[in-house]
């Protein structure tokens, strides 16, 4: 099943350090592993992270800004992954700022990697400001990440009104770090909370995992795998926005009896 | 609940799932509405201005809020004279 026409999305939250770079990071290598071809952008310019995140911090020889200034075309600033054909990845440049380009520029490179790519992701950087609508200006579809906290959920009821305001879709939600647990004793927003709330349609859910930090500390993204609570749910992602129906997985608690017992009642979710 | 606490009749306190739940709600009507609670308080006093112009109203008892879907809501009881007046 090949897309029809390839998909521009732009990742995004509002709020900073809900998990928007390695929610990119691993659907496209998710995407790439379903055998797409996949362009992962880090359009947080003036910062630098998705190259980390993905362990491929050592191959970047250009970056957006070389495309933007027309000293590369955007095809040859694309890393490619070595251990996911079909994957890669396109820098972004420390030394510039977010002024430097434009929301058209965005777009320009975007439209250019059409024909080489099935999906474009783009990470966009925290905020609403320039970056985000840098991020936003190119996007035929929105994922919006935000983690079961107030402060993230209202910060992306915000984003959903800008990215309506710009003439886009509505964004379709990931909730990130859904911690069983606390879910299973009330003391966290459940999924159908903040659906009920932002009123978006639901992508997926990604459990906590700390085998997240273990993979960011390597560059390898969780997806690469098989396994673990995350890495499933990023693979379950990535196939609904291929187009299949996958069901939310069950929350499994691995925090103890409790924790089993209260699961028992509230098996729903990709860890919901 | 604890036993202690179900023996003295005390409620329990909500979890804080549903405090944040309840929060955000209040607080996304706000924002969406681009409205603020002192806002909402100044508009309460001016309605009941206008309309104390025309009846009686039960000052204390006028209540102003903004509901889910972005609908302002406001609850007038006209006060004790009000009925005579219209006779």
């Amino acid at each position: 099943m090949i897309p029809a026409t390839p998909r521009i999305i732009t990742v995004t939250s509002g709020k900073g350090g809900v998990g928007k770079t390695t929610t990119t990071a691993n659907i496209g290598v998710a995407l790439a592993r379903r055998g797409r071809r996949v362009a992962v952008i880090d359009a947080d310019i003036g910062l630098r992270n998705l190259d980390v995140v993905m362990g491929l911090e050592n191959r970047v020889v250009y970056n957006l800004i070389h495309v933007v200034r027309g000293a590369v075309d955007a095809e040859r600033a694309l890393i490619r992954d070595k251990r996911v054909p079909g994957l890669m990845m396109m820098a972004a440049d420390q030394h510039s700022d977010k002024d430097d380009v434009s929301p058209e520029e965005m777009r320009e490179v975007c439209e250019a990697l059409r024909a080489h790519v099935d999906y474009v992701l783009i990470d966009s950087p925290a905020g609403i400001e320039q970056g985000f609508r840098n991020a936003l200006a190119p996007a035929d579809e929105v994922i919006l990440v935000t983690t079961p906290e107030v402060s993230s959920v209202r910060d992306a009821d915000r984003v959903i009104g800008l990215v309506e305001a710009a003439g886009k879709p509505p964004p379709r939600l990931i909730l990130n770090r859904v911690k069983a647990d606390l879910v299973a004793r009330g003391d966290m927003m459940t999924t159908e909370d903040v659906l009920d709330i932002l009123r978006i349609d639901l992508l997926g859910v990604v459990p906590d995992d700390t085998a997240i930090i273990a993979a960011t500390n390597r560059g390898e993204p969780v997806a690469l795998g098989d396994g673990g609570r995350a890495g499933r749910a990023f693979h379950n992602i990535a196939a609904r926005l291929d187009g299949e129906h996958v069901d939310v997985l069950p929350l499994d608690n691995h925090s103890g009896f409790f924790g089993r017992l209260s699961g028992l009642f509230r098996a729903d979710g990709d860890g919901r | 609940m604890s036993l202690l606490d179900r023996l003295m009749g005390r409620e329990p306190a909500k979890a804080s799932g549903t405090v944040a739940r309840e929060r955000l709600k209040f607080v996304l009507e706000y924002d969406r509405a681009r409205l603020t609670p002192a806002q909402l308080e100044t508009i309460r006093d001016e309605i009941i201005a206008v309309i104390s112009r025309h009846v009686d109203i039960a000052d204390g008892q006028v209540d102003v809020k903004l509901e889910q879907g972005g609908r302002l809501i406001a609850e007038i009881p006209l006060g004790r004279g009000a009925g005579a007046r219209t006779r």
